[in-house]
């Protein structure tokens, strides 16, 4: 038969079936992220249809990006540990912590960019001592970190008994300016938290740090074997945790000029949702932290579209549920475990 | 005498009150294929996952290339110039044959950033040299999804891409074929041909006999017999002596019944 076909028009079948190679390669490298966007489109495609008026307006948008950075800069983060074969369940406190630090050191008049880095370096800290206590006392994580939320939690409590710290000076500062306020109708965080995402999906597929998450997570006795600190890979995840919690500390603090005692408690569930909606498996070694982004933005699109599509606010721990339960359906179906 | 790569002296391994190891010395020599024989649970694959530096001893001492070594792990092992092809291969089964061969030597340049694309092509050429034709397998298939033979092909791959110096093969041929089996023989040939040093765990002792300058012999973790190929005219003549060894003792080799009555 090839013979019969006229040179150029053999040599762009070639060039077709190269690219029909090269789509489905890209499709079969990134089942579970476009599983997590086929999830997000599904959903928004409903509350447009629910309410096209709404929906169609730059409004509803801009009030997700408000708040959805400081999710993802949760979410990116414990794809790591998902993956590692851990969980980190102590971030709401972390995130809390941090902004605590953050919030002191601005109160007492430094420069806020001083009070960023503290904060930072809080963060890095607890994720260190957590992910110690974890890894080298060899505890279930599950429970481990339940636990340190507990207690970083009740060290803010008995600290500040309750009170919130205003900072009404950080209206005025320039490090609001640069990463809490919008740039051409756009939430300055949420660029700055899309520039995290990037750099973390980078780590997480082109750098040691990210492939040997994911081997220890598939198997730490053959990671072990090969020479990997498996127990130091473990920890430096949970270091990228508190992190993470410390830049979604600042950033909402630097939303609302207040610090309050129970700053993160509100993320706890839907970021946790949001990791296993965007598609990273619970059983580690394989995760997707561009799927864990959509999910966020799924999980915060829920409430919004709740609402916009005209239902009561009390239908929206039910479609919460709902997604999270057709997602996991949904992510199971697609990616098949190999062990 | 040639230079001896890696030394044991005087080894003990407990297991709780497993007595996996005991008194273990030997040294593998630079250019020469040992066979390591011994029944199942003589406490082969013990012995060499302390050379891997993956079980620390409970005693004894490691030398390489004639030093001592303080905090032998895996790692150092590696560093050492000592691979090894696990008896369970030690691979990551939801991760791509690339991410599998470079487990643990990752090419990274400087801040740890994947060379991805040298990882590729040198992944390609090491499937292309262990005998992996298919079209079908890329260094981007996934472990889990190959098949058993393949799957023993990527943990060789990942034993010789870095010229080691050593290379232990824990029963190596269990599960392939006999063109597979061949291909490991050619390989573990090139490698002694290349002036470096293979030690072959085996169970069948044609296969060892076949492919090694000197023997030795497990049992219930102590060194029965230490053999060279000269010394045994053929298979039969060492398939002999372990039928000697294993019959009930009789002075000549104690029983840890025997060790365990005279404590
Ligand atoms: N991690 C461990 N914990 C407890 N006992 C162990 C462990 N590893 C090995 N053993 C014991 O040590 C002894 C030697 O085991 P080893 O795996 O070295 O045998 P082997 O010679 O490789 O056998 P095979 O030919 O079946 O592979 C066995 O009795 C085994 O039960
Ligand atoms: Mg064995």
């Amino acid at each position: 038969m090839s013979e019969l076909v006229r040179p150029e028009a053999s040599a762009t079948r070639q060039t077709g079936a190269a690219i029909g190679r090269a789509i489905r390669g890209f499709v079969e490298a990134n089942r579970a992220p476009l599983g997590a966007l086929a999830v997000f489109g599904v959903m928004m495609a409903v509350f447009l249809a629910a309410n096209p008026r709404v929906f169609s307006e730059w409004n509803i948008y801009r009030s997700v990006l408000t708040t959805l950075p400081v999710a993802l800069f949760l979410v990116v983060p414990l794809v790591f540990v998902v993956t590692v074969g851990e969980i980190d369940l102590s971030f709401p406190a972390t995130m809390g912590f941090a902004a605590w630090i953050f919030a002191v050191v601005v109160h007492a008049g430094f420069s806020p960019y001083l009070g960023a880095l503290a904060a930072i370096f809080t963060g890095m800290f607890l994720g260190l001592v957590v992910g110690s206590v974890v890894v080298y006392f060899n505890l279930s994580s599950l429970v481990a970190t339940l636990g340190m939320n507990f207690v970083l939690r009740g060290v803010i409590q008995i600290a500040n008994e309750g009170m919130p710290i205003a900072l009404t000076s950080l209206r005025e500062s320039s490090l609001r300016t640069v990463f809490a306020s919008p740039v051409l109708g756009v939430p300055a965080q949420s660029l700055w938290a899309l520039a995290f995402v990037i750099f973390a999906a980078l780590l997480f597929n082109r750098h040691r740090f990210g492939v040997q998450v994911k081997i220890v997570g598939d198997n730490p006795d053959s990671a072990r074997q090969m020479g990997i600190d498996v127990n130091w890979v473990r920890v430096k995840t949970f270091i990228f945790v508190g992190l993470g919690a410390a830049l979604a500390g600042i950033v909402s603090t630097l939303i609302n000029f207040t610090w309050w005692p129970t700053a993160g408690e509100g993320y706890f569930l839907p970021v946790l949702a949001s990791v296993f909606v965007g598609g990273t498996p619970t059983w580690g070694g394989v995760g997707t932290v561009v799927g864990g982004a959509i999910g966020a933005l799924t999980v915060s699109f829920i409430q919004t579209g709740v609402i916009g599509a005209g239902l009561s606010g009390f239908y929206v721990q039910f479609f919460d549920g709902v997604i999270i339960i057709l997602s996991l359906i949904g992510h199971r179906w697609n990616q098949a475990r190999y062990r | 005498m040639a230079e001896r790569i890696v030394e044991l002296c005087n080894i003990s391994k407990l297991f709780g009150r497993i007595c996996a190891l005991s008194g273990i010395s030997l040294g593998i020599e630079t250019g020469e294929v040992v066979g390591l024989i011994g029944d199942n649970g003589a406490g082969k694959s013990t012995l060499i996952k302390i050379l891997a530096g993956v079980v620390q001893p409970t005693s004894g001492e490691i030398l390489v290339r004639g030093g001592p070594v303080t905090g032998w792990n895996a790692a150092r092992s590696r560093n050492a110039g000592i691979e090894t092809v696990f008896q369970d291969r030690a691979l990551a089964m939801q991760q791509s044959v690339v991410r599998n061969i470079f487990m643990g030597r990752e090419l990274a340049g400087r801040f740890g950033w994947l060379k991805l694309g040298r990882e590729m092509r040198e992944a390609e050429r090491l499937m292309q040299e262990i005998g992996f034709t298919s079209k079908l397998l890329s260094p981007r298939s996934i472990v889990g999804q190959l098949s058993g033979g393949e799957r023993q092909g990527v943990a060789i791959a990942r034993a010789i891409y870095n010229e080691a110096e050593l290379i232990i093969l824990d029963e190596p041929t269990a599960a392939l074929s006999l063109i597979e089996t061949d291909k490991v023989f050619r390989f573990v040939r090139q490698v002694k041909a290349s002036g470096r040093s293979v030690l072959f765990i085996g169970h069948n002792i044609h296969h060892v006999y076949d492919v090694a300058d000197r023997f030795i012999v497990l049992d219930r973790g102590q060194v029965a017999l230490e053999a060279s190929r000269a010394d045994l005219p053929s298979a039969e003549a060492l398939i002999t002596l372990m039928e000697e060894l294993a019959r009930p003792p009789r002075g000549l080799v104690p029983s840890f019944a025997h060790a365990e009555q005279s404590q």
